[in-house]
């Protein structure tokens, strides 16, 4: 056995905790939402057309694309009347790697008829509390030295408090200083899910392309991002059902991206059109890699799948 | 031309003119937001860091270094001369630049140039040098506890820890990256 195969055996087999926990994690999610009257769906990771989003990039396979996320299907089986929907599967996103990143990672994604994204959060926290107690970290957890308390309620913050109370700057002049993404991932996000977990939320609708906007404000949408211990943990949102308003969306993300030459997509014409017969809905889409980070106290996401692209 | 997804902890960049080296390096992006690439860069000239995030549209001119094999020849003032063997070209280096290098520079020594766009900035050692001990309290016999050292000086002014039983004159082998000793030379 030459030195390469020793080093590559000790490295997988230093990971079987981590990776036992992960399949514990993951089971118990299943068994969740099976219990709660949830179905388990599989869509098509290899796709013909992917949601032109500005920051995200797919990968191309063929003359089609491998999928950044599930939501586009998810959505349309949602519309067909299908109320409660899970799904667990592999996504992946170009150029995204890092100690928090992977190019091809899992997520877990569920939608809800007839929800918004005040049920959507308390249902989050429900679920999160629940799986976690079924593996064993009940209360609180404790990641990077710090004691995080899971009894709910959970904290919850807007996007404009936020801020201005951890960076004393207000939102509408970070958007107009294109520092928004600057400010929150610098100054903000260390600040949230510290003591407990924390919902991030009421966006400004320019970062929100698939979400509702507020009734009274059609500058903000109804998304949020949860965070525990400063990681991203979830996104969620109240589902955009307005076609029109989604494909106006989508072409200026669209131009956006064209602008900076980044690989072109076609629209999602049939995802459009599925759209139209969508109910107010709500949907998620949680990171499981992130999840098995915050119970395995590791700061790096290498430590928690088998492989990486470096080690393949 | 380098594009953000090429930085990495170890890359040398030009920026404003100058070498910068990345020492820390991390990706972050929200979900939804754009990628940022955060780094600490070091200068290579001055030594002075600071913090950046770079988006993934920045591009950046690689830094033009190279190293070159010269001689040490000798320090006037606070300036250090080397040459080159086989050009004759003679470069110098400042007191700064050869910084803690000094200790372990004895006359002839083959040592790399670090040069930034022809210009000499620095230099590095080879991983051992043998040095003469010149100052050195004697032996006491009967002093044997294994693992006692004590300090002597060697030729080029520097201090070194080094067992008891080494006496002034002999040669001694250091590693120059720890300043630390590893073995006597015999002969």
């Amino acid at each position: 056995m030459n030195e390469d195969h020793f080093d590559d055996n000790f490295h997988l087999a230093r990971k079987k905790n981590f990776l036992e926990l992960r399949a514990r994690l993951i089971q118990n999610i299943r068994q969740y939402f099976i219990n709660h009257n949830y179905l388990e769906v599989e869509t098509p990771l290899r796709i013909p057309a992917p949601a032109p989003e500005e920051h995200i990039e797919a990968f191309s396979s063929a003359d089609w694309f491998l999928q950044t996320s599930p939501e586009l299907c998810m959505k349309r089986l949602l519309a067909a009347g299908y109320e409660r929907i899970f799904q667990i599967s592999h996504c992946f996103r170009q150029k995204e790697r890092g100690e928090k990143h992977l190019p091809e990672f899992t997520m877990l994604e569920w939608y809800t008829l007839h929800a918004d994204y005040f049920g959507l959060m308390n249902q989050c926290q429900d679920i999160l509390c629940a799986v976690f107690r079924e593996t064993g970290y009940e209360h609180e957890i404790l990641f990077q030295n710090k004691k995080i308390v899971m009894a709910p309620p959970w904290e919850r913050i807007t996007v404009a408090e936020a801020f201005a109370r951890f960076a004393h700057t207000d939102c509408e002049s970070a958007i107009a200083a294109d520092k928004f993404d600057e400010i929150l991932v610098e100054r903000i996000e260390p600040c949230l899910g510290v003591e407990r977990p924390v919902f991030l939320y009421d966006y400004p609708t320019k970062y929100a392309a698939l979400a509702r906007t507020k009734k009274d404000n059609p500058r903000i949408a109804e998304r949020f991002e949860l965070y525990i211990g400063s990681l991203e943990i979830a996104n969620g949102f109240s589902e955009l059902t307005s076609a029109a308003e989604q494909r106006k969306r989508f072409g200026d993300a669209q131009k956006a991206r064209a602008a900076k030459n980044c690989l072109m997509y076609p629209l999602p014409e049939k995802f459009l059109s599925a759209l139209e017969k969508l109910p107010a809905a709500a949907g998620i889409a949680m990171g499981i890699d992130r999840l098995v980070m915050l119970l395995a106290d590791t700061k790096c996401i290498d430590d928690v799948v088998a492989f990486t692209p470096e080690t393949l | 031309m380098y594009t953000a997804s090429d930085l990495r902890k170890g890359l040398r960049l030009k920026i404003d003119n100058e070498p910068y080296v990345i020492v820390e390096f991390n990706f972050v992006k929200p979900g939804k937001g754009q990628a940022l690439y955060r780094c600490k860069l070091k200068n290579m000239i001055t030594g002075s860091q600071f913090d950046r995030s770079f988006r993934s549209v920045d591009t950046f001119e690689p830094a033009d270094l190279r190293e070159k094999k010269m001689q040490y020849l000798y320090q006037e003032g606070n300036k250090y001369c080397f040459m080159d063997n086989e050009t004759f070209e003679q470069v110098y280096l400042t007191d700064d630049q050869v910084g803690d290098n000094k200790n372990f520079m004895i006359d002839n020594l083959d040592v790399e140039i670090l040069l930034f766009e022809d210009r000499p900035i620095g230099l590095s050692l080879p991983n051992f040098v043998e040095l003469f001990v010149t100052e050195a309290e004697p032996w006491a016999k009967g002093d044997t506890v294994s693992g006692a050292t004590k300090p002597v000086k060697v030729q080029t002014g520097y201090t070194i820890q080094v067992p008891t039983f080494i006496s002034e004159g002999e040669k001694i082998r250091v590693d120059t990256r720890t300043g630390e000793y590893l073995t006597r030379v015999k002969g």
